[in-house]
C-alpha cells in the first residue's frame, strides 16, 4: 500500500509544518506576561475556596471603588461557598437605587441577593468623569477578555497578576505622560490606573499576609471565577463525557472489527 | 424497492407511503464500494455536525435576545444562569470550527481522489453551495454575541460589497439597514442565521441524492462493476461511520471542555464598542486562507473578486482537471502538486492570521514586526501562496491533463491484480480512452 | 450481506451480545445528550432568584386591596373588613364546589392572599377596586366566563373548578408578607 502510507506521510509533514509555523506565528506583545501556575488550571483543576474569599474581599475592599462587575449578583457568592445568611449580609451592606414605587418616586433601599453587585458610578460619563477622562472596565469578564490568545496562551489571571504587580518606577528615559502611572505589565506601560495595592491594603480573615503579590493572585483567581461560574462543573462534565466517549469509541471500533471480519 | 417488512403497521404505511422501502433502499441496501478508506467518514461526519448545529442553536435561540442592547448579556446570562447553557453554547461556537475541520477534509479527500469527475460534477458543486452557505451562516453567527470582534467582522466584511463600482455603496446601506452596522444588521442577521441552516439541509438533500444516482467514488477511483465490488451501505459503513463519530467525538469533547474560547478571539470578550476598533481584526480560522487571498492584492475590488473567485473556481474544477484517472494514487506528478495545494493552504492561513507588514524569517521561524530582519513579509509570502493557490487550477490542473503519465489503474476493485482477468462487461464499462491508455502501458 | 460469513453458537453469542453493549452504550449516549437541551428550558438560575417576593401590607387600608405581581402573575392582597370575614366563616357551612372553611385560607384573617388568577381558563378576575364587579359573593368575579368568587375567594357561582389559588407564603414579620 504505498499510496497509502504517501498518504500518511503527507499528512503528518503537513500537520508537522502547519503545527511549527503557528507556534511560531503567535503574535508577539510589548508585555511579556510571565505565566504561572495556578490550581484551577489542568484536567482535574479546582478553585481554592478560602483563595476565591479572599480575593473577593479583595474586589470589595479595593477594586470595587471604582470598577463595576455588572454580570454578577450576591447570589452567585454562594458558589464559591459563602452561606445564604452571608450573601444576605453583604447584599443588604450597600444601598442600592429602586422604583418608581406607587407615587412614582426611586427610593433607596438595602441591596437584595438578586440585585447585581452594587456600580460605582450610575453611568460611563460619571464614571469617566471621576477618574480622569479614563474609564475603569467592567470586570465580569476581564479574566477572559485579556487572556492571550491561541494555543498554549498565557490565563486572564497571569495578565491581572502581572498589572496589578507591575507598578516600577519608570526607567530614567521614559517620557510619561502626566496622570499616568509607569506599569510594566501593561501594553505600552502607560496605565491610567493608580497602583491600587499596597501592603496591608485589605486584612484578611483568615490571617493570611496581605503583600501585593498574595492581594494580587487572590483577585486574579476571584476574576477568573467570576468570568465564568460554571469552570469548575464544565471540566467535571467533561472528565466523564470523554470517559464515556473513549469506551463508546472502543465498543464501536469492536464491532466494526467483528462486521467486517469476513470482508477482504 | 419492495422490501418486505415484518411489521404491519410499517408495511401498511408503506403500501400507501413508500418512506420505509426508499430508506431501506437509499440507506440500508445502498450499495457502496467495498474499499472506502476512513477519508470517506468525513461525509457522514458533516451530516452529523449539522444536525448538531440545528439542535444546538434552536435551543440558544429561546434563551437568545437579538438587540444591541441585549445581545451581549443574554449570550452571558445563557453562560452564568441558563442550566446548562455554558454547554450548549459551547457546543455551538466550537461546533462550527469543527464543522469547518470536517468540511475541509471532505473537500480535500474530494480533489485527491478526484471525487470531482464526471459523472460526479454536479454532485461536486452542490457541495461547492454547500461551502458557501456554511460560511454565510457562519459568518453571520458569529456577529450574534456583539462583542467586539462580531461588530468589527461585521464592519469590514460587509464593507466588501463597497468595492463595487457605482452600486457597492447603496449594497453596503442596504445590507446595514443603516448607516453603520446596528440593531437592524443585528437583527436581519439572527433572521437569516437561523434561516439559513435550514436551506443547507435542503442543499445537502440534493447532494445525497446526487450521490446515490452514481455512488461513492472510491480510494482506487475507478467505477464498480458488479456486485462483487460493493457491501451493502448497513451494517458495514453504519458501524465505521459509529467508529469515526467516536473518534471525531472525543477530539471535538477536547475543545468544548477544555479549550473552549481557544479557537475564538479573546476580544469578544468585550461588548460591542462602534468607536473603538481592536488592535488587530481577524476572523475565525476557517476564513484566514480567503482573508489572506483579498489582503495579497493590492487593490480593493480586485482583491474582493479574488476572494470570491477562490471559491467559485472550484466550480469550474471539473473541467480543468481533463485527466481521465481519478485517484491520485496513480498519477505520481499530481499527487506532488495536490500536497502542495494543502501545505499553500495552511500558508494562506497563517498569512491571513498576521498583520501583513510583519516578517516571517526562515532561521527563527519567528513572524515578527519589520525590524529589518532577514525574511519575507506577510503579506509577499500571501501573494505567493496566492499564486499558486490559483496556479493549482487554472494552470497546473489542465497542463497535467495533457502531459502526465499516469500509473496503470486496476481493472476492478475487487481484483486489484492490474490488468489482470478483467471480464468483458467490465472493459465496456469502463471511459474506453481511459482503459486503451491503461492497456498501453502495460 | 454478514449473515453467511456467521457460525453458529458460541460466535454468534458473544456477537449478539457486542450488538447489544453497543446499541445500550449508543442508546445511553444519545439520552445523555439530549438531557441538558430538554433541561436548558426549565427556570433558569436569575428566574429562580426572582421566586419569591416580599410585600409590605400594613399600608393596605381595610377594605382595599393591592395586587402585586409575583412569578408574572397576579398576585391578590385583601384587608378583609370584619364583615367580609364574618360573611366568610359563616359560609363554611355552605355546599361548594370546592370546600374548605375559611381559616385554611389565611394566615392571619384580615389579611386574604391570593393567586389572582381564574381556576378555569386563566383569565384575572375582578374586584380588586371599588368600581369593579365583585360578584355575588362580595369577593370576584371573572368577566371571561362569568365565575364568581366569595370573600375567602371559594368558587360560589359559574364554570371554574377550584378556589382561588393561595400561594406558599409566610409573615417575614408582623406587617411583611414573604411570598413564594
Amino acid at each position: 500500500m504505498g499510496a497509502k502510507t504517501l498518504l500518511l506521510k503527507g499528512i503528518t509533514a503537513l500537520v508537522g509544518v502547519t503545527a511549527i509555523l503557528f507556534v511560531a506565528a503567535s503574535p508577539k506583545h510589548d508585555v511579556h506576561v510571565e505565566k504561572e501556575s495556578w490550581s484551577f488550571q489542568g484536567f482535574f483543576g479546582k478553585f481554592d475556596q478560602a483563595q476565591l474569599h479572599r480575593g473577593f474581599q479583595v474586589y470589595k475592599d479595593v477594586c470595587s471603588a471604582c470598577h463595576s462587575m455588572n454580570l454578577l449578583s450576591y447570589r452567585n457568592l454562594q458558589e464559591i461557598g459563602f452561606s445564604e445568611a452571608q450573601v444576605k449580609e453583604i447584599a443588604a451592606s450597600v444601598t442600592t437605587m429602586d422604583g418608581p414605587n406607587d407615587e412614582g418616586e426611586m427610593f433607596e433601599r438595602p441591596g437584595k441577593p438578586s440585585d447585581r453587585f452594587h456600580a460605582p458610578f450610575p453611568n460611563e460619563q460619571a464614571a469617566r468623569a471621576g477618574n480622569n477622562g479614563a474609564l475603569p472596565p467592567d470586570l465580569s469578564l476581564i479574566a477572559r477578555s485579556r487572556a492571550g490568545k491561541g494555543f498554549g496562551a498565557y490565563e486572564g489571571a497571569d495578565y491581572i497578576h502581572g498589572v496589578l504587580t507591575g507598578y516600577k518606577e519608570p526607567p530614567a528615559d521614559f517620557k510619561l505622560t502626566e496622570g499616568m502611572n509607569y506599569n510594566e505589565g501593561f501594553a505600552g506601560h502607560q496605565i491610567a490606573m493608580p497602583a491600587p495595592l499596597s501592603e496591608g491594603a485589605v486584612t484578611y480573615e483568615d490571617g493570611t499576609q496581605a503583600t501585593v503579590d498574595q492581594m494580587a493572585r487572590d483577585v486574579s483567581v476571584f476574576l477568573t471565577w467570576a468570568g465564568e461560574p460554571n469552570y469548575e462543573s464544565r471540566i467535571r462534565t467533561g472528565l466523564k463525557a470523554m470517559l464515556f466517549l473513549i469506551a463508546f469509541t472502543l465498543i464501536a471500533y469492536a464491532a466494526k472489527r467483528k462486521i467486517w471480519a469476513s470482508i477482504h | 424497492m419492495s422490501a418486505n417488512f415484518k411489521n404491519p403497521v410499517i408495511r401498511w404505511i408503506d403500501h400507501r407511503l413508500p418512506v420505509f422501502s426508499y430508506l431501506h433502499h437509499e440507506a440500508n441496501e445502498y450499495p457502496t464500494p467495498k474499499n472506502l478508506s476512513y477519508w470517506w467518514n468525513f461525509g457522514s461526519l458533516a451530516g452529523f455536525m449539522l444536525v448538531v448545529m440545528m439542535a444546538s442553536g434552536i435551543f440558544l435561540a429561546m434563551q437568545y435576545t437579538p438587540h444591541v442592547d441585549m445581545a451581549f448579556n443574554s449570550v452571558e446570562r445563557i453562560m452564568r444562569d441558563v442550566n446548562y447553557g455554558w454547554l450548549m453554547r459551547y457546543i455551538h461556537m466550537n461546533g462550527a470550527s469543527m464543522f469547518f475541520v470536517v468540511v475541509y477534509i471532505h473537500m480535500f479527500r474530494g480533489l485527491y481522489f478526484g471525487s470531482y469527475k464526471a459523472p460526479r460534477e454536479l454532485l461536486w458543486q452542490i457541495g461547492v453551495v454547500i461551502l458557501l452557505l456554511m460560511m454565510a451562516t457562519a459568518f453571520m453567527g458569529y456577529v450574534l454575541p456583539w462583542g467586539q470582534m462580531s461588530f468589527w467582522g461585521a464592519t469590514v466584511i460587509t464593507n466588501l460589497f463597497s468595492a463595487l463600482p457605482v452600486v457597492g455603496k447603496h449594497i453596503v446601506t442596504l445590507l446595514w439597514g443603516g448607516f453603520s452596522v446596528d440593531n437592524p444588521t443585528l437583527n436581519r442577521f439572527f433572521s437569516l442565521h437561523y434561516l439559513l441552516p435550514f436551506v443547507l439541509l435542503g442543499v445537502v438533500v440534493l447532494h445525497v441524492i446526487a450521490l446515490h444516482r452514481f455512488g461513492s467514488n472510491n480510494p482506487i477511483g475507478i467505477d464498480t462493476k458488479g456486485p462483487q465490488d460493493t457491501i451493502p451501505f448497513h451494517p458495514y459503513y453504519t458501524v465505521k461511520d459509529m467508529f469515526g463519530l467516536g473518534v471525531f467525538m472525543i477530539f471535538y469533547a477536547y475543545w468544548i471542555f477544555y479549550a473552549p474560547v481557544t479557537l475564538g478571539d479573546p476580544d469578544n470578550f468585550i461588548p460591542a464598542n462602534p468607536l473603538s476598533t481592536p488592535q488587530h481584526i481577524v476572523p475565525e480560522w476557517y476564513f484566514l486562507p480567503f482573508y489572506a487571498i483579498l489582503r495579497s492584492i493590492p487593490d480593493k475590488l480586485l482583491g474582493v473578486l479574488a476572494m470570491f473567485a477562490s471559491i467559485l473556481v472550484l466550480l469550474v474544477l471539473p473541467w480543468l482537471d481533463r485527466s481521465p484517472v481519478r485517484s491520485g494514487r496513480y498519477r505520481p506528478a499530481f499527487k506532488w502538486f495536490f500536497w502542495m495545494l494543502a501545505f499553500d493552504c495552511a500558508i494562506l492561513t497563517i498569512c491571513g492570521k498576521n498583520p501583513p507588514d510583519w516578517i516571517w524569517s526562515p532561521l527563527s521561524l519567528s513572524i515578527a514586526p519589520d525590524e529589518g530582519q532577514a525574511g519575507i513579509s506577510i503579506i509577499a509570502m500571501g501573494q505567493l501562496a496566492t499564486t499558486y493557490y490559483f496556479g493549482y487550477f487554472l494552470v497546473i490542473l489542465p497542463l497535467l491533463s495533457i502531459f502526465e503519465k499516469a500509473l496503470p489503474v486496476p481493472l476492478s476493485i475487487s481484483r486489484p491484480v492490474l490488468g489482470g482477468g478483467g471480464s468483458h462487461a467490465a472493459i465496456a464499462s469502463a471511459p474506453a480512452k481511459n482503459l486503451a491508455k491503461t492497456m498501453e502501458k502495460l | 450481506m454478514a449473515d453467511h460469513a456467521q457460525s453458529p453458537g458460541d460466535q454468534s453469542t458473544r456477537r449478539d451480545f457486542l450488538f447489544l453493549t453497543a446499541a445500550s452504550v449508543t442508546a445511553f449516549g444519545a439520552a445523555s445528550a439530549v438531557w441538558p437541551f430538554v433541561s436548558s428550558m426549565n427556570p433558569s438560575k436569575d428566574v429562580l432568584a426572582l421566586s419569591s417576593i416580599e410585600v409590605d401590607v400594613g399600608q393596605v387600608a381595610e377594605g382595599q386591596a393591592i395586587t402585586v405581581k409575583w412569578r408574572g402573575k397576579p398576585v391578590f392582597i385583601r384587608h378583609r373588613t370584619a364583615a367580609e370575614i364574618e360573611q366568610a366563616k359563616k359560609d363554611d357551612a355552605v355546599e361548594m364546589r370546592d370546600p374548605q372553611p375559611d381559616e385554611k385560607r389565611a394566615i392571619k384573617p384580615e389579611f386574604l392572599v391570593l393567586v389572582g388568577v381564574c381556576t378555569h381558563l386563566g383569565c384575572v378576575p375582578l374586584g380588586q377596586k371599588d368600581s369593579e364587579p365583585k360578584g355575588e359573593f362580595g369577593g370576584w368575579y371573572c368577566p371571561c366566563h362569568g365565575s364568581q368568587y366569595d370573600t375567602s375567594g371559594r368558587i360560589r357561582k359559574g364554570p371554574a373548578p377550584l378556589n382561588l389559588e393561595v400561594p406558599t407564603y409566610q409573615y417575614a414579620s408582623d406587617t411583611v408578607v414573604k411570598i413564594g
